[in-house]
């Protein structure tokens, strides 16, 4: 292609990343968040956020993202150059990090379906915080893998509704950010 | 501490921060800040006549004069009026704050008259952007806008402010020096990366310095220390458009600007160099051409104050993050306690190379007796007022590429032009405000008569406080950029881009208030542009010219830049670009 314009990069690989953003916790930040990633066309697959350090209005944002190694180090460099950031850790570049989901699914049954979701749901070690004789809400928790598996299960026993907190994250070991 | 109220501190922040003028127009929701400004002398306001008027002309004050450049508008479409240029400022890292009236509180939201989401608008417009719902928020906010619009990369700050909390009384706080939370940028580079910079720079066979509007940002040290550094290495020096007067160009180190429109040798020499010293630039597209043939065979070093400009566009070698006037002292130092000697025999074959290309003479044009050549309606006007340390603002287009082609250069801050954004209309409020920073100097806005009707109105507002700007109009009556690019992708289909009906510029000159002056005859120009000069008043200067001459040297679309187009070498403008090239410009 000609133009003076960049071209798309070809052959580049497409990696995951989640990104630990500290922010302070002012009106409108999530907003500059999300609209620097609309703004300059980078992917979010799933984005937490909630006060941390209630003190200081510290809030801790997970950003799972997707992108070509010089699109990530752009990422980082623009969230870094936003007035209300601490801080941007990369926890995908710095190690194998922890990271969990929190789901609730709701499914609506009646007999051996019933059943049959409350064993599985036992299986997966996950908590019945609402039943009725015809409904159970479940909380799970766990990778965004194995939610995966859990819904995909509950599918065939009467699943309802699902609700999915996205990704928190942490790095391992003593290290903090 | 001192009790007033919110509009009282807005004044009393603007005096504490040593706001000297604050470009603006009053309106519902900002009237008490007004009516504090009414009781004091210290700030002085500028009534523009739009408001995009008022953030260009801030623009021009800033640039011109290193300080931060404020504007003052209502809620609405005060603000929406202002999105023009606090996007001009973002793009060409200007400091500047923006105060903005909103509605008050309890009505955000509700649709009340004037009402927009400001902060919303702007938020992608903005280095940074408050929304004041407290006035005990408000003298923090208001120290910290300052703060972060002028220290690390300099952008526009708009700090949006409620009806009700302009009225409402609390504590005032004079600005401290204490860090700021989160906001610190890094001024000092990295030594390590420093050090092999200079190494790599001593190493050279073939360098360039190839600097930007970050060494001008740095402030007018930053100039002397690049004068100094490209003095010790002796190695040659282009700029960008933003960056023209950090290096003079009288120097025989100087290679012109470079890029799309810039200068044969120029391009050249970061084609074929081996080591690019790119300082306070962030290698945008006008600048690399295409991407994948910029500058092959070379190594290249970074310096700039905004991390994200680092590898963004191309990759570079040693990238350092910092002030360029902090990196620039380093590297000077370090140049000497090394005792680095650049490579004379090398540098010497490559100054040959590169007057070769300078033999080319990429800025020739056909002189013509019978009509005015823009490029010959510059060099005059260059001759005629080097003496005096003009002050020059552009508008946007073909006269914009002339000017910086056929006007020289040799001090920073001298140079207002809209770069990032290209906005029409930026110049004629630009040199208000630069003549506000500089009264007494010679400012000039060298204009298009397209661009220049954009924001005519402000013609007004240089009569009412007598800055006595000169409007130079290259007169062709065509967009003549647009032109120009029709000529080359669309088969010279004129579409919309004719002036029909323009004004008389003369007389339009003269319903202002102020003064016009037309010529046509090439033999009259130098008369006509010392009358310009001489006058002590507004004038519209309106420079009949060629109307049909395009922008030479030029690297056409899906072109590297050693493939560039010559102005004596085109014949059919048209096939100068092919088929793919022509969809992706």
């Amino acid at each position: 292609m000609k133009s003076h314009y960049s071209e798309p990069p070809q052959g580049q690989i497409q990696a995951r990343h989640t990104l630990s953003v500290l922010v302070d916790n002012e009106p409108g930040v999530l907003a500059r968040i999300a609209g620097l990633f609309s703004g300059r066309g980078y992917n979010i697959e799933s984005l937490t956020v909630s006060e941390t350090e209630h003190e200081q209005h510290v809030s801790r944002i997970t950003i799972v993202t997707a992108g070509t190694a010089n699109v990530i180090e752009q990422i980082k460099h623009q969230l870094d150059r936003l007035v209300p950031v601490h801080r941007v850790t990369d926890l995908t570049a710095s190690g194998d990090a922890v990271e969990r989901e929190l789901a609730l699914v709701k499914v609506v049954g009646k007999g051996e379906q019933r059943v049959e979701a409350l064993r599985l749901s036992q299986a997966f070690g996950a908590r019945t915080v609402d039943a009725t004789l015809t409904s159970f809400v479940f909380e799970l928790t766990g990778t965004s893998e194995e939610i995966e598996r859990f819904i995909r299960l509950m599918a065939g026993c009467g699943l309802a509704e699902v609700s999915r907190t996205g990704i928190a994250a942490m790095g391992r070991g003593a290290e903090s950010m | 501490m001192k009790e007033m109220t919110g509009a009282e501190m807005v004044i009393q922040a603007l005096q504490d921060q040593g706001v000297e003028h604050i470009f603006g127009y009053p309106g519902g929701a900002i009237l008490p800040i007004y009516d504090a400004m009414f009781h004091q002398e210290k700030v002085k306001h500028v009534l523009v006549r739009h408001e995009q008027g008022a953030v260009h002309a801030a623009e021009g004050y800033a640039r011109s004069s290193g300080k931060v450049g404020c504007v003052l508008v209502t809620s609405g479409p005060g603000a929406t009026n202002a999105v023009t240029g606090l996007t001009d400022a973002l793009m060409d890292s200007i400091p500047m704050v923006c105060i903005t009236g909103q509605v008050p509180t309890h009505l955000i939201g509700s649709d009340a008259f004037q009402e927009c989401d400001t902060v919303g608008i702007t938020r992608h417009c903005t280095k940074h952007n408050y929304l004041v719902k407290r006035v005990e928020d408000l003298p923090r906010i208001l120290h910290e806008a300052f703060y972060v619009a002028s220290n690390g990369r300099p952008g526009p700050v708009v700090v949006d402010i409620p009806k009700d909390v302009q009225f409402a009384k609390g504590l005032y706080t004079r600005p401290t020096n204490n860090q700021h939370k989160t906001y610190r940028p890094q001024l000092k580079g990295d030594m390590a990366k420093i050090k092999a910079a200079v190494e790599l720079m001593a190493s050279a066979k073939r360098p360039v310095f190839y600097t930007g509007g970050g060494v001008i940002n740095a402030g007018p040290q930053a100039s002397e220390l690049l004068r100094e550094l490209v003095d010790l290495t002796g190695y040659p020096v282009t700029s960008t458009l933003m960056g023209l007067g950090a290096f003079p160009a009288s120097d025989p180190k100087w290679l012109g600007m470079l890029g799309m429109h810039g200068t044969y040798e120029a391009n050249l020499t970061m084609h074929d160099c081996d080591v690019m010293i790119c300082i306070g630039a962030r290698f945008d597209d006008r600048i690399t051409g295409r991407l994948d043939a910029f500058s092959p065979n070379s190594k290249k070093i970074h310096v700039d104050i905004d991390p994200s400009s680092i590898n963004k566009n191309v990759r570079v070698d040693v990238g350092i993050v910092g002030d360029c006037a902090h990196v620039l002292e380093d590297m000077v130092r370090l140049w000497r306690s090394s005792g680095a000697m650049p490579d004379k025999k090398a540098l010497a074959d490559w100054w040959k190379t590169i007057d070769g290309w300078r033999a080319r003479k990429s800025l020739a044009y056909k002189p013509s007796s019978t009509t005015i050549k823009p490029q010959y309606a510059i060099e005059r006007l260059y001759e005629l007022t080097k003496d005096r340390d003009p002050f020059i603002t552009t508008e946007v287009g073909q006269h914009q590429m002339w000017a910086a082609q056929y006007f020289h250069f040799h001090k920073p801050n001298r140079w207002m032009t809209s770069g990032g954004l290209g906005t029409m209309g930026y110049g004629l409020p630009a040199a208000v405000g630069t003549q506000l920073a500089h009264p007494g100097a010679l400012v000039i806005d060298i204009a298009g008569e397209a661009s220049v009707l954009m924001n005519m109105q402000e013609m007004s507002t240089a009569l009412q406080y007598r800055l006595p700007i000169k409007i130079f109009i290259l007169n062709n009556e065509y967009m003549g950029m647009v032109r120009q690019w029709q000529e080359l992708l669309h088969g010279s289909r004129y579409s919309e881009s004719y002036s029909e009906a323009l004004p008389d510029f003369v007389k339009l000159a003269e319903a202002y208030g102020g003064h016009g002056i037309r010529c046509s005859d090439p033999a009259q120009l130098d008369d006509a542009i010392r009358e310009m000069i001489d006058t002590p008043r507004p004038v519209i200067f309106d420079c009949i010219v060629e109307k049909m001459e395009n922008c030479f040297p030029m690297i056409p679309s899906g072109k590297a830049h050693n493939e560039m187009i010559l102005g004596d070498a085109v014949e059919d403008i048209g096939s100068v670009i092919d088929a793919k090239g022509k969809m992706l410009v």
